[in-house]
């Protein structure tokens, strides 16, 4: 009997993450099986890149062949010097296109970290959460999986994106390194997994799938469009700019604008933003999650 | 053998609304133990206390010699729950989902693949096993929930409605796989159901719950026995005078109105059944339907909870949960 006892106890693993890697591994599974779902996903972003970055040109629009000023004699360059002048004190870089891809590269990880409470939502309707309930796994790797999978999910979708505006024409600044890149992956990880951390309390308490949709769909344009997205603060109204102050996606915009384009912006401020961001949100989404799956 | 299960004061009250109302019982090892009630008794919240998914607003039960509330781990570890709904997950094939809660219960690969050939092989399943859930019947997807609420070689089963949704002949199969693993595994299995027959035919053992509190508990055979004699229902024309007439008449048991029909407890039916009519018709009443019982689990149902069990209105959110697995089981 002792000896029974003791095999079945070898047999079984317990570390106290044991279990996270299963459940994160079912939530991606779901997601690579279904390449059309993927495929869907990443559309948006790239729609964004197209329209806006290729037909909005506003580079085309400063450069020298499209203005010329009836009865001044300009030459071209100058015209050309000045434009290029007002791009750069604009946006900080010449290059719009990039300056718009690397906003994009946010929006994606905002739109897919919006959706980690889906699985949630449904978990809870079909009754899994209650059979993964009895089961001995922690109630809190059940909430960090799906945190967990839905930050891989937005930064695999995230270099999709990079690799598709890369072939469309982004540009980074010359003497980039992989510590750029990094720093990059290391804002759109934060902003991830606080804003995971959050849809998921939001979806774990939510009635159904339609009002997690409504919630989603109620703040994913406006975190857009009042963030630095597609233009910097300093053009924006005043009153639209201590919003822009407070939207993630702006500081993780200037990081990957500063790291990959080599923008100017004050790196520190912006990690530190951001990692404050991601610390509350994911304490507060991950510890009243598991309250209320705990009660 | 001692209790696999005891319930103590057992309470779990939502808002205002007692679901579970400070229950006491006792399952032993290695049996059959029928948990029988309406929707909305009190029997799903009771299952989701005992496997830990719910807290108990007042009370505790002792689970494998666990307590509920204060080691819960240790309970969830040495039980499988087959919840009412079909959770194994759709987008994966029935060995991915055998895998999934081999890693749910920290179970080595290993062993998990040679545990899941064998349970798969139990339910039959073996020939389906790298098909999607998707594309399983509703007795194959209750097979498949059952084959993964054992890959941790549980001590105690408890299984929620298992059959409900399900056809006549897929739920005697159902039976059958439950009734083998008492059998070779001396498993201790807690059924809720609201198949009056099912338990009459499979549990050692039944406790009757209405409205949170247990009504009866015994075998089928002891309640059955304690229902006691037959019964004559009938209806009349006028149901309250037939109670006059009939009450100081010798051989009735009890008389009781349930449904608009007059429920006689009586020592022997076909002997009492002509003095009734006599008695009625001489009090210038008219019989309109007449019938002979002797007792069953309806008899006992009724007797205990005083409805039928088919009249049963089951709560909006219950109506869903059941119309969503019958959906899936017939898909």
């Amino acid at each position: 009997m002792v000896m029974e006892i003791k095999k079945k106890e070898e047999d079984i693993n317990r570390s106290p993450f044991h279990g996270l890697w299963t459940l994160t591994n079912r939530e991606l599974k779901k997601w690579y099986k279904a390449p059309v779902i993927l495929l869907l996903s990443i559309i948006q972003p790239i729609l964004w890149i197209a329209l806006f970055g290729k037909a909005m040109n506003l580079q085309a629009l400063f450069s020298g062949t499209s203005l010329s000023i009836p009865g001044l004699n300009i030459p071209k360059d100058v015209i050309d010097q000045i434009g290029q002048e007002i791009l750069k004190q604009t946006f900080g870089t010449t290059d719009y296109f990039s300056y718009l891809a690397a906003g994009m590269l946010s929006f994606i990880v905002l739109f897919t970290s919006m959706q980690s409470g889906m699985s949630m939502v449904w978990d809870r309707r079909l009754g899994v959460l209650d059979r993964l309930l009895t089961t001995p796994v922690s109630r809190s790797n059940i909430i960090i999986s799906k945190v967990l999978s839905s930050v891989i999910r937005s930064l695999v979708q995230a270099t999709i994106v990079l690799i598709v505006a890369v072939l469309l024409g982004m540009s980074f600044y010359p003497g980039i390194n992989i510590f750029d890149f990094l720093g990059a992956y290391a804002a759109l990880f934060l902003m991830s997994f606080g804003l995971s951390s959050l849809f998921l309390m939001i979806a774990i308490r939510a009635s159904s799938w339609q009002s997690q949709m409504a919630v989603m769909n109620l703040v994913n344009l406006p975190l857009l469009f009042t963030s630095n997205a597609f233009y910097p603060i300093s053009s924006m109204p005043s009153w639209l700019k201590p919003i822009a102050e407070i939207n993630p996606l702006t500081y993780s915009n200037a990081v990957i604008r500063g790291m990959l384009l080599g923008v100017q912006t004050n790196l520190i401020i912006d990690f530190t933003y951001l990692i404050i961001f991601a610390t509350v949100l994911s304490i507060v989404g991950i510890i009243l999650s598991w309250k209320y799956i705990s009660s | 053998m001692g209790e696999a299960i005891k319930a103590i004061n057992l309470t779990k009250v939502f808002g205002k609304f007692v679901a579970v109302d400070h229950i006491n019982f006792e399952v032993k090892e290695g049996e059959i133990f029928g948990f029988l009630g309406p929707n909305g008794a009190g029997k799903t919240t009771t299952i989701k206390m005992l496997t830990t998914v719910l807290k108990p607003t007042e009370g505790t039960a002792i689970v494998n010699g666990y307590d509920i509330i204060k080691e819960p781990a240790k309970v969830r570890n040495s039980i499988g729950v087959v919840p009412q709904e079909f959770t194994a997950d759709e987008d994966l094939t029935g060995w991915e989902n055998m895998m999934l809660m081999a890693g749910l219960y920290g179970i080595k690969k290993d062993i998990a693949k040679e545990r899941a050939k064998e349970l798969l092989d139990m339910v039959e399943l073996t020939q389906a096993m790298n098909k999607k859930v998707q594309t399983y019947s509703g007795g194959m997807r209750r097979r498949l929930e059952i084959a993964m609420s054992l890959i941790s070689r549980p001590k105690i089963l408890f299984l929620d409605e298992p059959t409900m949704g399900l056809d006549a002949q897929t739920r005697s199969a159902i039976w059958n796989y439950i009734m083998k693993l008492k059998k070779e595994y001396g498993m201790t299995i807690f059924v809720t159901t609201h198949y009056l027959e099912e338990a009459d035919l499979y549990a050692d053992r039944v406790a009757i719950i209405d409205h949170g509190k247990i009504l009866a508990i015994g075998s089928p055979k002891e309640l059955k026995e304690s229902v006691g004699g037959d019964v004559i229902t009938l209806s009349t024309s006028n149901d309250d005078e037939a109670i006059k007439l009939l009450q100081n008449l010798d051989g009735i048991i009890d008389i009781k109105k349930v449904d608009n029909m007059l429920r006689i407890k009586v020592k022997d039916g076909e002997e009492m059944a002509p003095k009734i009519l006599e008695k009625l018709i001489k009090g210038g009443l008219k019989v309109l339907k007449m019938s002979i019982t002797e007792p069953t689990m309806d008899e006992v149902y009724m007797e205990y909870t005083g409805r039928k069990m088919r009249d049963e209105e089951a709560d909006s959110k219950e109506i869903f949960a059941m119309r969503r697995t019958l959906r899936r089981a017939r898909g």
